[in-house]
């Protein structure tokens, strides 16, 4: 249990420190308004090197949040919602009544697996 | 295969970590017990082979969702055909959206899934979704028709398989669409 709230922890820690830069924030909204970009397109659009623009890629894709996919010889960039998607879910299920599921079993039977 | 301008404008890519067998992930991609306990919660219909074909059933709470707001919900609300199964890493397939008849006439999409097993007990799940002159349903599978209580698309579904798979338990579906 206290292994998979501290990796949590850690995937959130990840996913807040690539938001805390402005290059960063600058670069997922270039994704946001059109994704599925090169690396070239990308670093035409920041007054920095090439070099540079690759590092925050780098901690934007180590948290999830830029995800690369080969279309032929190119490697695109994709912008990925779903660790903002897990922030925001966790943060509303805390709020709202749930129904209680009756999944135990799923739960025992998935622990079994990792175990 | 068409030009990269062409495809990559239309094409949405999803991942999500979990911590899960890369067989715990598939079989709640592909089995009916599995798929109506998450996301948008409907039972599906898979023949997993090439040309083996595929149906999405809309659930009860689907079928109430759309009689309070005035429309029918089609039994079947997506179909699609396999392409590839190669279990439990790859999934090829054609998708097309029933609900809106406007999404149904723009017909199939090509939808990935991609499963790696990696540290720890952690599989990477990658979707990539084709959505080629299928404007409509391109907004609605990246959430932009949440607001109007058409669900928040993959990045929804998927964060609702991981806490599904890691927890034992999911969203409330009515729960989590009144709140667009």
């Amino acid at each position: 249990m206290w292994s998979r709230i501290l990796r949590t922890v850690t995937d959130d820690d990840r996913v807040f420190k690539a938001l805390a830069d402005p290059t960063r924030r600058f670069l997922l909204d270039l994704l946001f308004v059109r994704d599925s970009r090169t690396l070239t397109e990308l670093e035409s659009e920041l007054e920095m090197t090439r070099f540079g623009v690759m590092k925050h890629l780098r901690v934007l894709e180590e948290a999830g949040l830029v995800v690369t996919h080969r279309s032929g010889r190119e490697k695109l960039h994709f912008l990925n919602p779903v660790p903002i998607r897990l922030i925001h879910d966790r943060w509303i299920d805390k709020y709202t009544e749930r129904r209680v599921s009756a999944l135990a079993e799923l739960k025992h039977e998935l622990e079994e697996e990792m175990a | 295969m068409t030009t990269t301008t062409e495809t990559t404008l239309t094409t949405q890519v999803y991942r999500v970590y979990i911590k899960a067998t890369p067989e715990a992930i598939w079989d709640a991609i592909t089995k009916p017990e599995w798929t109506e306990k998450y996301g948008y919660g409907g039972r599906v219909e898979f023949d997993l082979r090439p040309g083996g074909a595929y149906r999405a059933f809309a659930s009860e709470a689907m079928k109430k969702a759309g009689a309070e707001m005035g429309f029918p919900t089609p039994d079947v609300i997506v179909d699609g055909e396999v392409i590839e199964a190669d279990p439990p890493r790859k999934l090829v397939q054609t998708w097309r959206m029933n609900m809106d008849q406007e999404m149904a006439a723009e017909g199939f999409t090509r939808l990935t899934y991609e499963i790696v097993e990696g540290k720890e007990g952690v599989t990477k799940l990658t979707v990539v979704h084709e959505l080629e002159g299928a404007p409509q349903l391109a907004l609605l599978v990246s959430g932009g028709k949440e607001s109007e209580g058409a669900g928040g698309g993959w990045s929804w579904v998927l964060s609702d398989l991981k806490t599904l798979l890691e927890t034992g338990t999911s969203m409330d579906w009515q729960v989590a669409l009144n709140q667009g």
